[in-house]
């Protein structure tokens, strides 16, 4: 008796834990990210170098994960998360270029670093103000944030450079070994690891005992609170946390693309990162990373064939996608899944 | 003797409405008490007041002898002060199971780990699945909260509550909307609860009151209208005028 209890006991420990474990399609998933490297690498004749239009993918895929954080898992909406993308460029564009291409100054890890502390900050201060308030504050709020950055990077010419931006930005070797080459193979490389390094925190993080009492906190703060969970010092955390990694994909991207621009800062780059979130499916991790991968590619293959409208299809699958599927691509999977299983009982 | 809770003159305004009026109140440890009165009369406020949810216009809060007024409703819950609701707030996405060690982790402040994954702490897992069965909500630890049906989530109420090991717990309408099949069983566990927790319990339903409560006080308009044991308030003829109503004297 008391022996089927304790097992009884363990499975419920083990089956917690299970939900930890990494699974088979994610290896799956990350294999398939590192065999791009080789198709699109200039390896194989005949097959066109996409390396460039894949790191940007991985950075816009960082940018959706740290929106999903937010959102998908404390249930904070945000329209300003590229108000932090952008900063982490100027900050990694400023470094870079001011270090002329030398260590330490210019070397890639540390900007990376520097720049998603530096936005860490700026999140944490910035965090105070989406505590109180509905969803409509906190949207408005957001964006206030993200508008006032943007308007700020425009004007400071004598640091950003103004409607031109940062150009020259020279990153040195990745480590110090690896520098970054034409066909962008290090910098995909290297953007590739950055973000699995961010994934891989952010999968500890909403697995963890913090994690589930975000989980918690977004399904009933009222409740949460009388529990004795401290509801705002969790939501500054996770926005602080958040902030850090967009401003690490930002950074990604000015030493990637070598340069820094408004189009960095702009508003386009909170709605983007929302939409590929809700493309991909909110509240997976992988949503972010594969509505990254869906929305530049269909971005991109909507544009070669009409340039002019491509934001019209975009629309058109987003509303659809929207209204006949629940929580986007993954959403969808989960759900053809299921629908397989149950129809292999039978 | 030791109180676990006064309260000292409380009063509460909502404009020109008074919701609690000078209540002073003392509730020694292990207390088995029911706060009732008609609707309206202000109960869920002055439950709110204790909590900390709301806070009083003027007035004291003791617990444990300490002034607790302003403190918030985390630090008065780390405190040793939980409350069930009497609409169910519950977390929808989570399970039973997750939603227990949620609390437990609160209490043994484990809950900041960011790192180690949820379960990596057995002795913890082992409480919140023991804590499930004693209140007969084992069975379905691993299922959706938001699909329980409604008398589990009752009782589900009730375990987040007593996941934080209070020292008082406020039971507001435990057994408010539970069909008649399942109410026996929130009863047997309203029934078990450890002696040396005190209990409020809020309610409507006399037959739970006079079942479980060995004191009783009577709040009407905000106000405290009149204390004793059960069986004293059982035969106060002026209780039954205002609570009980016309009808029940009639037949008295």
């Amino acid at each position: 008796m008391s022996g089927s209890h304790d097992k009884d006991l363990q499975s419920a420990s083990a089956r917690l834990l299970k939900q930890s474990h990494s699974r088979w399609y994610e290896w799956l998933f990350w294999a398939v990210a590192l065999s791009l490297f080789v198709i699109f690498g200039d390896f194989i004749p005949g097959v066109p170098t996409r390396l460039m239009l894949l790191t940007e993918i991985v950075t816009l895929a960082l940018l959706a994960l740290s929106i999903d954080l937010v959102l998908g898992f404390a249930g904070i909406v945000t329209l300003g998360q590229g108000a932090y993308f952008g900063l982490g460029a100027y900050v990694a564009a400023l470094l870079a270029k001011g270090g002329a291409g030398t260590f330490p100054m210019s070397d890639p890890v540390i900007g990376l670093l520097i720049a998603g502390l530096v936005t860490g900050v700026f999140g944490f201060v910035t965090s105070f103000l989406v505590l109180r308030g509905s969803d409509l504050t906190r949207l408005m709020v957001t964006l206030g944030v993200a508008l006032i950055l943007s308007e700020l990077a425009n004007q400071m010419r004598w640091l950003t450079g103004g409607a031109d931006g940062l150009n020259g930005v020279m990153p040195s070797a990745v480590l110090g070994i690896w520098e970054f080459d034409l066909w962008g193979r290090v910098a995909y490389l290297y953007s590739l690891a950055v973000l699995f390094i961010c994934f891989w925190l952010s999968r500890r993080i909403v697995n963890s005992p913090f994690g589930l009492s975000l989980k918690a906190i977004k399904n009933n703060p009222l409740r949460a609170r009388a529990i004795g969970v401290p509801v705002n010092a969790r939501l500054v955390a996770i926005y602080t946390i958040a902030a850090a990694l967009a401003g690490i994909a930002g950074a990604l991207l000015a030493q990637t693309t070598q340069s820094a621009s408004p189009d960095m800062i702009a508003f386009h780059r909170s709605a983007d990162g929302l939409l590929i979130l809700v493309f991909g499916g909110a509240g997976y991790l992988y949503g972010g990373l594969i509505g990254a991968a869906a929305f530049r590619v269909m971005q991109d293959v909507i544009g070669n064939i009409t340039l002019q409208y491509w934001q019209f299809w975009l629309g058109a699958v987003l509303v659809a996608l929207v209204i006949f599927v629940r929580n986007g691509i993954i959403g969808m999977m989960v759900a053809g899944w299921a629908r397989l299983r149950k129809g292999d009982g039978q | 003797m030791t109180f676990v809770l006064e309260t000292r003159n409380l009063t509460k305004r909502f404009g020109g409405i008074i919701a609690t009026d000078d209540v002073s109140f003392k509730l020694p440890a292990g207390a088995r008490h029911a706060l009732i009165g008609p609707n309206g009369a202000g109960k869920t406020t002055f439950v709110n007041q204790l909590t900390g949810v709301l806070n009083p216009t003027s007035g004291q809060i003791l617990f444990e002898g300490q002034d607790i007024t302003n403190w918030t409703v985390r630090r008065r819950a780390t405190a040793g002060i939980a409350r069930t609701f009497q609409i169910n707030q519950l977390f929808a996405e989570l399970t039973p199971l997750e939603s227990v060690i949620l609390a437990i982790n609160e209490r043994e402040n484990a809950a900041h780990e960011w790192f180690s994954p949820l379960g990596s702490r057995e002795t913890i897992v082992d409480e919140a699945c023991a804590l499930l069965d004693r209140l007969t909500i084992g069975d379905v630890r691993d299922a959706r909260v938001g699909d329980l049906p409604y008398g589990k989530q009752r009782l589900l109420e009730i375990a987040l509550a007593l996941a934080a090991k209070p020292k008082l717990l406020l039971l507001d309408e435990p057994a408010a909307g539970v069909p008649e099949s399942e109410r026996e069983q929130i009863l047997d566990v309203v029934a078990r609860l450890p002696a040396h927790v005190a209990l409020v319990l809020i309610e409507h339903d006399m037959h739970l009151v006079f079942r479980f409560a060995k004191t009783i006080s009577v709040l009407v308009n905000g106000a405290l209208f009149c204390e004793g044991t059960a069986e004293e308030i059982a035969r106060d003829p002026r209780v039954r005028q205002v609570y009980l109503g016309e009808e029940e004297v009639q037949h008295g």
